[in-house]
């Protein structure tokens, strides 16, 4: 399989205090397939994916190669990386909330980023809008169109986000702990959307998350992180099966003592 | 021993005037028995939280009330070293220009000790929650998610209440960390012989430490269930909660 | 002392404090401080210019200029931090009353907040002085009057935010007194947004009292007063316009120094800025972070 994206020597430091925060990090992203970051807080996912889309606050430097199909986006122009963004890069967010403008309607919002990327007429960006809302499960688009995202659950914006990566056919998405926030039912769903998202267009993703349970449904390979740097890297299932590194060991010990708890009560496993 | 008779709350939906009402919690009854942990399951908006609330007195109930071995929680000298609460975002558990070994000392201050005893008394909270007795001079902003978390369960413990409302207390911390926090609970419970009100929405959690759970949906009592009975609910939104948990 | 400390980090705000305190020391003191005496009419100095026995010259009646500005601080300058000062207590108390117990009280005292906020304040001022007559006592008596709701308001909103945190949370539901709870946990967080406003409202108070006093609604002739010291230059305005310098720049100082102390102020008394104070005190974070991960790592 082809790397739709490399990175090389990731270094992201802080300028006032000179703190490395991610430490000389390399990874591919192969095509079609789903990349999972897991780490505890503090651990640098968050920075490392806001890096690959150059998001990170000015007061953080970085250096290294970022290989976006043979072109390096850290030495893109700010002008010519916009264009990228949401086009090619797309970014789902934690909290729902505070990534729709709550000033405006919804489709307000969706329909400037539709009007962004694309030169389709008003109905078009519409119709095509609709049919992807429909798709993950949101009945009756138009009025949710037409509600301010307070008035919409955190697991519905989150449908939103995804049904407008389906309309912008992203390379790559990049969704930053997209379920965490949510209901145990809202986040089964959410869950549900983004495999069939994949399956829909094809695209990669990198998939944060410090769910274990969530990650192994939904991820191909993992990557675990630890204070900015990689520990351990490989296929979804040799990871939590068969951990090498003491710290991945630990982390996937703690997740199964709460989960094997709840499956001796429900009586399933053993 | 913590009793929550037909309890209702509603909220004013706009303004002074209007005459509108949302009504949170409907008729809610429910026991948190002594030494028991009592989990309270729901989702978002369901009006768990709200219902913490009134069980700690900080809010009045429209009817019904709550009573701690017999007596009305509102009263805040009924409270008083009975009742105590860890609460979700450890960002702002703690006063920050409060130091642990102050933060800790407030509830233990009312009780009229001397303070020789209370020093002592946060040197043994400490090293029951797994602290070193060094940290008591720092501040909130220099611990971990967890180690505040920890602060904020010795403060709890300090009066040795009789019962202690947990709400969504480790829903923010890293899934490691949350074993740990849970474990410690364990352990002081055997310790204090304590109930817990346990208020979450991540089912295993709850599983995990609770000996009975309640479904709470919409205000209301979806279904009570004892932990082991957890396969066996009835309800329709009590199989659905299940079926859609991800587990490892 | 800590908010001393971070100001004294600050040059613009070292010096703007040091000008307030030059201020209110020489108006208390003015006829310590004052060369001449401010009413004693001299008539051949009529417009003297700058000399070294008068260093601002003489006005229209021979006065002291210098002599009339340090005895102006005690209307202009004083006065007004007494009035401030009781505004900020009256709105402060009813802040914290509304802000904290929400509900009735609430609703009660913002009500009345709006009342006197819907009135333009020198509209408010103007009818004060309509009922009491002229003179200082009276505007300071309006001021108070309009003043306290607006500080009622900000601090409400400031009290509101800290009310709902969950360590004001658990102290209520361990049971403390609430007279408590607001003295440790909230007036300690409020008192840099109090200090805040406070300071950034004495500007304006300032130039509203000069400004009655230019109308003569304010403290009478001979009395000093800047604004009224304006209002007399005003008449020379043409032929001798240096006499509006030295009343108008004092006022523009000490205006200038209260806006710049309450900028700093503001970054002086963030609890966020004091408290990555303490840990460079403590200089020891990293050892800290060390003994985090191996709590983690076990």
């Amino acid at each position: 399989m082809k790397n739709i994206l490399e990175v090389k020597n990731l270094m992201v430091w802080d300028i006032v205090s000179g703190k490395k925060i991610i430490q000389n990090s390399s990874f591919d992203l192969k095509a079609g397939s789903c990349l999972a970051i897991v780490g505890e807080s503090g651990s640098g996912k968050s920075v490392t994916c806001r890096a690959i889309m150059r998001l990170n606050s000015t007061s953080l430097q970085q250096s290294g190669d970022i290989i976006f199909k043979g072109e390096n986006i850290n030495q893109l122009s700010t002008k010519e990386l916009r264009k990228k963004r949401g086009k090619n890069l797309c970014m789902i967010l934690q909290n729902g909330m505070t990534a729709f403008d709550p000033s405006c309607v919804v489709g307000v919002h969706l329909r400037e980023t539709l009007a962004e990327h694309f030169d389709w007429s008003k109905n078009e960006a519409e119709v095509r809008m609709k049919s992807a809302m429909e798709s993950v499960m949101l009945i009756n688009p138009t009025e949710i169109m037409n509600k301010y995202p307070h008035q919409l659950s955190g697991g519905m914006l989150q449908r939103i986000m995804i049904a407008l990566a389906i309309v912008l056919e992203p390379d790559i998405i990049i969704a930053d702990e997209p379920t965490t926030a949510l209901d145990t039912i809202s986040q089964f769903e959410v869950v549900d959307q983004f495999i069939n998202l994949r399956e829909r267009i094809g695209c990669s993703m990198i998939f944060i998350s410090h769910d274990l349970g969530v990650v192994r449904k939904i991820a191909d390979e993992v990557l675990v992180m630890k204070d900015g740097k990689i520990i351990e890297s490989g296929n979804t299932e040799k990871i939590f099966s068969g951990a090498k590194h003491e710290y991945t060991k630990y982390l996937v010990s703690t997740r199964m003592a709460l989960s094997n708890n709840f499956k001796r009560i429900m009586g399933e496993g053993q | 021993m913590l009793k929550v008779d037909k309890v209702q709350k509603s909220y004013k939906k706009n303004g002074l005037f209007s005459s509108e009402r949302q009504i949170i919690l409907k008729n809610v009854s429910l026991e948190c028995r002594s030494r028991e942990c009592l989990g309270i399951i729901g989702e978002s908006g369901s009006g768990k939280s709200t219902l913490g609330r009134l069980m700690l007195g900080i809010e009045k109930p429209d009817c019904g009330t709550v009573l701690i071995d017999g007596m009305n929680v509102e009263d805040r000298r009924v409270r008083l070293g009975n009742i105590s609460a860890v609460f979700q975002d450890y960002k702002s558990s703690i006063n920050p220009f409060f130091t642990v070994e102050e933060a800790i000392l407030e509830p233990l201050k009312i009780q009229n000790k001397s303070k020789k005893e209370n020093i002592d008394k946060i040197t043994t909270l400490l090293n029951q929650v797994g602290l070193p007795s060094s940290y008591r001079n720092k501040y909130s902003h220099e611990l971990s998610g967890g180690e505040i978390q920890r602060v904020c369960i010795a403060r709890a413990i300090s009066t040795e209440p009789k019962c202690i409302l947990l709400d969504e207390a480790i829903s923010s911390l890293d899934v490691s960390v949350q074993i740990q926090v849970l474990e410690l609970l364990k352990d002081l419970k055997r310790i204090y012989n304590m109930s817990y009100v346990f208020i979450t929405h991540d089912i295993q959690a709850a599983a995990y430490i609770c000996d009975r759970v309640i479904i709470f949906k919409d205000g209301q009592i979806e279904e009570i269930v004892e932990i082991e009975h957890l396969k066996d609910v009835k309800s329709v939104y009590a199989r659905k909660l299940l079926k859609s948990l991800i587990t490892f | 002392m800590r908010i001393l400390r971070n100001l004294s980090r600050d040059r613009l705000a070292t010096i703007s404090l040091l000008i307030i305190a030059v201020t209110i020391i020489a108006g208390i003191f003015a006829p310590l401080f004052a060369p001449f005496d401010p009413n004693e009419i001299n008539m051949s100095l009529r417009y003297a210019s700058p000399s070294w026995e008068h260093l601002l010259g003489n006005d229209h009646l021979g006065r002291c200029i210098l002599s009339r500005i340090i005895y102006g601080i005690r209307p202009s300058v004083l006065w007004v931090l007494v009035v401030l000062f009781i505004s900020v207590l009256a709105g402060a108390i009813l802040g914290f009353l509304a802000g904290y117990f929400r509900g009735k009280i609430d609703a009660i005292i913002m009500r009345i907040c709006d009342t006197m906020l819907s009135f333009p304040g020198y509209v408010m001022a103007l009818a004060v002085i309509g009922i009491l007559g002229v003179g200082l006592e009276n505007i300071l008596i309006a001021f108070a009057l309009i003043k306290w709701a607006w500080f009622a308001r900000v601090i409400r909103t400031s009290v509101m935010q800290y009310a709902e945190l969950d360590y004001v949370k658990f102290s209520k539901a361990t049971g403390i007194s609430d007279f408590k709870i607001i003295f440790k946990h909230i007036v300690p967080v409020t008192f840099s947004d109090i200090a805040v406003i406070s300071s950034g409202s004495i500007g304006s108070m300032i130039l509203q009292i000069s400004g009655f006093s230019f109308l003569g609604l304010g403290i009478q002739a001979p009395n000093p007063e800047w604004g009224m010291m304006l209002n007399e230059a005003r008449e020379v305005m043409f032929t001798r316009p240096e006499l509006m310098l030295a009343p108008g720049l004092a006022i523009v100082i000490v205006v200038s120094a209260f806006n710049f102390l309450s900028d700093s102020l503001q970054v002086a008394l963030d609890p966020k800025l004091v408290i990555s104070k303490n840990k460079y005190k403590e200089n020891s974070p990293y050892s800290a972070v060390k003994v985090r991960e191996k709590e983690v790592a076990n």
